[in-house]
């Protein structure tokens, strides 16, 4: 139902693009695996996560609660990483978001950037125990790529806070 | 931000079914996602048939950016080249002049070896080329070390296949899909390849380790020493990859197991050469005819 006439305080009405926008940028951020290079060691962060990560932070309810298996099994198609792995930890990524936000009043970016990296490093550290057999000498990598990922956090939040805004046509 | 308590919509039965339905079709679809995700660790080539199903879609996306990123870059190069042009000229003159004695030597060796060979009755075996093409894109956030190439079962690619790029061993084939297949990269830490050192024919296997490099592992029984820049080439074991191409130089001193460098560093900008496996597993046997009692 569309308002003819809108204060300046209304919500900006929800369009199919704007409904479409958080899951297509996720997707999008599962696709940067696609840029050409050979990668001698994993040195790019999990952008789809992260991605998704900052939009339920930023708005809980941008995606819904079961969004995680879809793109995450989506990113698991593109990643390399076993399959089920995305689908798996990305939605316990959202419950965990869940329980975490039924305890907190109040959240603010210092919060959303430890929940961010709590969530990050337990995917990749769950796909490094999942991908490698144990012994194998890739933890530091794997370290390396977890911080890398966390220090990211910031910049994807606010792409995410940019596609976010409300357009308006003048 | 306060979080918004989403998950109690009003006094409407309707609408909280509904948020409860959601939640378990969630918890339902990540208890299927762990299934899955302990099926592909005890098998790890289910789900390839999804997988090179989405590479067919994207692969095109990767060697176009691919295509435009060699073309840009090959602008300053190709600038450069033309300066020095006489110097270079006079320089490649004076080469392959010097070059001739070596390379009427070299068809005179191999015109003698061919012959002793002859004299010898060796059987050899040649590698088959299947096909060349780029790789065009990788995995830079699993652990694990694949690529994925340009060229599939249309084009005879199969599972199995070495892949050699203009310097050395790049990998195997692991999955092949209609015009894409995933490779196997030498440094991922479940590939291992046979290998010979070139100085003495030293037996070793070179594992991957996942960050870039390469282990090698001395497999025979007398205590084996390594020096930096000993070169080990595929010693054509196991019948999979053909015999003296180079695969790892060692970096450092050390005894049984060394750390190497791959000598092909794979890039989207070389070919790929896909080979037939150097001898092919022998076919399955025929089913023995089932004896149909007579009645």
């Amino acid at each position: 139902m569309r308002s003819r006439h809108r204060g300046p305080f209304d919500e900006a009405s929800e369009t199919r693009l704007s409904r479409l926008l958080p899951a297509f940028s996720v997707m999008l951020g599962s696709c940067v695996t696609l840029w050409p290079t050979i990668a001698g060691f994993p040195f790019l962060p999990p952008v789809g996560l992260l991605m998704l990560l900052a939009w339920r932070l930023i708005r809980a309810d941008a995606l819904p609660i079961w969004a995680p298996l879809a793109l995450g099994l989506f990113d698991d198609l593109l990643s390399g990483q076993p399959f089920g792995l995305g689908i798996a930890t990305w939605a316990m990524c959202f419950f965990m978001i869940d329980l975490i936000d039924e305890r907190l009043m109040f959240r603010d970016f210092w919060q959303n950037w430890l929940i961010a990296a709590g969530g990050t490093a337990f995917y990749l550290v769950v796909g490094r125990l999942a991908a490698v057999p144990f012994g194998a000498p890739v933890d530091t990598v794997v370290l390396v790529q977890v911080l890398t990922s966390i220090m990211l956090f910031p910049v994807v939040s606010l792409l995410c806070a940019w596609l976010d805004q409300d357009y308006e046509p003048a | 931000m306060a979080p918004s308590n989403n998950r109690r919509p009003g006094f409407s039965r309707r609408a909280q079914y509904g948020v409860f339905a959601s939640y378990v079709f969630a918890v339902a679809g990540m208890l299927v996602g762990v299934i899955l995700l302990a099926l592909s660790y005890f098998d790890p080539t289910t789900f390839g048939a999804a997988r090179t199903a989405v590479a067919e879609v994207t692969a095109p996306v990767s060697s176009v950016l691919s295509y435009a990123g060699r073309t840009v870059g090959s602008v300053p190069d190709g600038v450069g080249s033309y300066f020095m042009v006489h110097e270079q000229n006079f320089a490649l003159r004076r080469q392959i002049a010097d070059d001739h004695a070596v390379t009427m030597r070299a068809r005179a060796i191999n015109y003698e070896n061919r012959r002793l060979k002859a004299l010898l009755g060796l059987r050899e075996r040649i590698s088959v080329p299947v096909v060349s093409a780029r790789l065009v894109s990788s995995s830079p956030t699993s652990t694990r070390r694949f690529a994925v190439l340009n060229a599939g079962s249309w084009q005879n690619v199969e599972r199995g296949q070495p892949v050699l790029g203009p310097d050395g061993l790049i990998g195997q084939i692991v999955e092949s899909g209609p015009n894409t297949a995933r490779v196997l990269l030498l440094t991922d830490p479940e590939s291992s390849v046979p290998v010979r050192r070139t100085r003495d024919g030293l037996p070793a296997l070179a594992v991957g380790r996942g960050d870039g490099l390469i282990d090698v592992r001395s497999v025979s029984n007398a205590a084996a020493t390594f020096a930096p820049n000993d070169v080990f080439v595929t010693s054509g074991a196991g019948g999979v990859y053909p015999p003296n191409v180079p695969v790892a130089r060692v970096l450092r001193h050390g005894r049984d197991i060394v750390l190497a460098e791959a000598v092909m560093r794979a890039s989207t900008l070389d070919f790929a050469l896909v080979q037939r496996a150097f001898l092919p597993a022998p076919p399955p046997p025929a089913a023995p005819p089932v004896a149909v009692p007579k009645p």
